[in-house]
C-alpha cells in the first residue's frame, strides 16, 4: 500500500529508512503531501509521527532513502542549507516551544526581527494582528508560564504563521487539550489552510479531528505509511487500519458531534488565494 | 576479564577524545558566532547580569571570609618565627595569585555554570532550541554565545571583587582581631605583590577559567538529553568537569608560566 513518489507532492519521502537501537522507526517508508491540502498523520504511540514531521524539517536525518521538500532533496543538507529551506516551513511543536524568557508578543516577533528589516513599529503591528488572528489579542505582553495549554498552542501557532510559510508542521495539537480547545485549533487550522494555501501537515491521535479536518490521511504502521483520501481509506479493510480505528473509536464518538464555534476572526488574515 | 578491561579502557578513551574534539568544534562554532554579526548586546547583557551581578554575594562574603581565615592561619604560623609582620605579604599573594581567581571559578562555575547549563539542557528538553532552528535562528548564536561570553567578561572582575573583599577581610582580621600593626600589614604586602607578574598574572588566570567555565557550561547544556535527567546530568556535569578542569588548568598555568 506504500505509494510512490508523484510530482504534484509538495513533500516527498522516498525509501526513507530510520533505526533507533534495534527499533525499526521507519521501513522504506514512501508517502508524499500534496501542495495546499491539509495531511493528518495518525498512528499509535511510537509510529514514528513526530519523526516524520522532524525530518521534514530537517530536524532529524533518515539512515537511508530520500526527503524532499519543495521539490528540494533536503536528506544531506547542511544546517546553513536547512535554514534556507525551513523560511518556507512553520512548525508548531507539541509543547509550544516558546521561548519562556520572552513574553508572548517578543516570542511572535522574533522571525520578524531576525529576517525582516520591518520597524519596530510595523512588527508591532503584525504581531498584533497575528495574535488577533489566534484569539490572543490581551496576551501579548504574558510569559509563556502564565498561559494555559491552549492558549500556549495558539501563541506558537501565531509564531509559527508569522513569516507566512508556505508549509506548516504541526505536532499533535489537539494532546491534552479539552473539547473547546481542540475545536479551537482546529478551526485555525482549517482556517489556515483554507485562506492562506498552506501545505498543512498535522500529526494526530485524535481521530474525530482528524476525519474532519483531513484532505488526506496517512496512517503509519510497521514503519510504513498507509496513505488517501479519508473517505477511501476509512473503507480500507487493512486490518492495522481496522485495528487503529477500532482503538480509536471512544475518542471518536466522544467529539464527532461536538460544534463549538470557531474564535479566529478570518478578517485579520490576508487572502492568497483571491490574488492568485 | 583482562580483555574486557582493557577493551573498557579504550573505549572510554575514545569517548574522551571524542568529547575534545566535540568542544573544540563548539569553540570555533561560538567564536565565529561572536566574531560575525548580528551582535546580540541585549541578550549578553542579561547574561552578564545574571553570571556576575547575581554571583555578587556568594563570591563577596566568600572573599571575606577566605581572607579571614588566612589572616588567622598564617599569623598562628608566622607569629612562632616572629614574623608577624610579612601577614600582609602572605594574604596579598595567596589571594591575588591563587585563592582568588581559583575559588572565584569554583563558585561560578557552582553558581552561574550551573545556572546556565541547566537553562539550555531544559530550552533541549522543551524544543526551545529546535524552534529556534525551524526558525532559521542559529541556537549556538541566539542562546549558548551570548552565555559564554558573559562568564568570560564576568570572571575576572568577580574575581578581582573577590581579591578586594578578601584583603579586606584579611586586613580586618589581621588589625582588628589579632593586633597587627595595620601599616606593616599593608607595606609588606605592597612590597610582594608586583603588579605584572601578580596582578595581570591573576587577571589572566580568571579569564582563562571564565573562558573554561563558559564553555563547558554551555556544551553540556546543549549535548544533554532531552529528558529531566539529562537537565539533572548537564548541571552535576558542569560542576563536576568544570572545578577538576579549572584546578588541572590552574596547576599547568602554575607549573609552566609561573603564573
Amino acid at each position: 500500500m506504500s505509494e510512490p513518489r508523484e510530482p504534484e507532492f509538495r513533500i516527498a519521502f522516498d525509501g526513507v529508512s530510520l533505526k533507533r537501537g534495534d527499533r525499526v522507526i521507519f521501513d522504506g517508508l514512501s508517502c508524499g503531501f500534496p501542495r495546499g491540502r491539509v495531511s493528518v498523520v495518525l498512528g499509535g504511540s511510537g509510529a514514528g509521527k513526530s519523526t516524520l514531521i522532524r525530518m521534514i524539517g530537517g530536524l532529524q536525518r533518515p539512515d537511508s532513502g530520500v526527503v524532499r521538500v519543495a521539490d528540494e532533496d533536503i536528506t544531506r543538507y547542511s544546517e546553513r542549507e536547512l535554514f534556507k529551506v525551513r523560511d518556507r516551513i512553520g512548525m508548531l511543536f507539541q509543547g509550544g516551544a516558546l521561548l519562556d524568557s520572552m513574553t508572548v508578543a517578543e516570542n511572535v516577533a522574533l522571525p520578524l526581527r531576525e529576517h525582516t528589516r520591518l520597524s519596530e513599529k510595523d512588527i508591532e503591528a503584525e504581531v498584533d494582528r497575528r495574535l488577533v488572528a489566534v484569539g490572543l489579542s490581551d496576551a501579548g505582553q504574558l510569559y509563556p508560564r502564565e498561559l494555559s495549554g491552549g492558549m500556549s498552542r495558539r501563541a506558537a501557532l501565531a509564531r509559527a504563521i508569522v513569516m507566512d510559510p508556505e508549509i506548516l508542521l504541526v505536532d499533535e495539537p489537539f494532546s491534552g487539550l479539552d473539547p473547546i480547545n481542540v475545536r479551537r485549533i482546529e478551526a485555525l487550522l482549517v482556517d489556515l489552510n483554507r485562506h492562506l494555501d498552506l501545505t498543512l501537515i498535522v500529526t494526530s491521535h485524535h481521530m474525530a479531528s482528524s476525519i474532519r479536518m483531513a484532505d488526506r490521511l496517512v496512517f503509519m504502521v510497521d514503519g510504513i505509511a498507509i496513505a488517501g483520501p479519508p473517505d477511501e481509506l476509512l473503507k480500507n479493510s487493512d486490518e492495522r487500519i481496522v485495528e487503529f480505528l477500532v482503538a480509536e473509536s471512544d475518542s471518536f464518538a466522544e467529539h464527532h458531534e461536538l460544534d463549538v464555534t470557531p474564535l479566529m476572526d478570518r478578517r485579520t488574515l490576508p487572502d492568497r488565494r483571491k490574488k492568485s | 576479564m583482562k580483555f574486557t578491561l582493557i577493551e573498557n579502557l579504550g573505549y572510554r578513551s575514545l569517548v574522551v577524545v571524542e568529547h575534545l574534539g566535540r568542544i573544540a568544534q563548539f569553540a570555533l562554532r561560538i567564536t565565529a558566532c561572536l566574531l560575525v554579526p548580528p551582535y546580540r548586546f541585549r541578550r549578553l547583557v542579561g547574561d552578564v547580569y545574571d553570571a556576575g551581578v547575581l554571583s555578587l554575594p556568594v563570591v563577596c562574603l566568600s572573599g571575606a571570609v577566605v581572607g579571614g581565615t588566612l589572616s588567622l592561619l598564617g599569623y598562628t604560623t608566622l607569629v612562632r618565627f616572629g614574623a608577624e609582620e610579612a601577614l600582609g605579604a602572605l594574604v596579598g599573594l595567596a589571594v591575588i595569585r591563587e585563592l582568588g581567581p581559583v575559588l572565584t571559578a569554583l563558585l561560578v562555575t557552582g553558581r552561574a555554570g550551573s545556572a546556565f547549563a541547566a537553562e539550555i539542557a531544559t530550552m533541549v528538553t522543551t524544543e526551545q532550541l529546535d524552534g529556534l532552528r525551524m526558525m532559521s535562528v542559529d541556537p549556538v548564536d541566539f542562546v549558548v554565545s551570548p552565555k559564554a561570553l558573559a562568564l568570560l567578561i564576568a570572571m575576572p572582575l568577580l574575581a578581582g571583587l573577590f581579591a578586594v573583599f578578601a584583603l579586606m577581610g584579611g586586613y580586618g582580621i589581621a588589625v582588628g582581631l589579632l593586633g597587627v600593626d595595620g601599616g606593616s600589614f599593608m607595606a609588606s604586602m605592597e612590597g610582594s605583590v608586583k603588579f605584572w607578574n601578580d596582578v595581570i598574572g591573576s587577571f589572566s588566570k580568571a579569564i582563562t577559567f571564565g573562558a573554561l567555565t563558559g564553555l563547558i557550561a554551555t556544551y553540556r547544556g546543549y549535548i544533554s538529553e532531552p529528558t529531566a535527567a539529562g537537565v539533572s546530568a548537564a548541571t552535576t556535569g558542569t560542576v563536576v568537569i568544570g572545578s577538576v578542569t579549572i584546578l588541572v588548568f590552574d596547576f599547568f598555568l602554575n607549573g609552566f608560566w609561573g603564573v
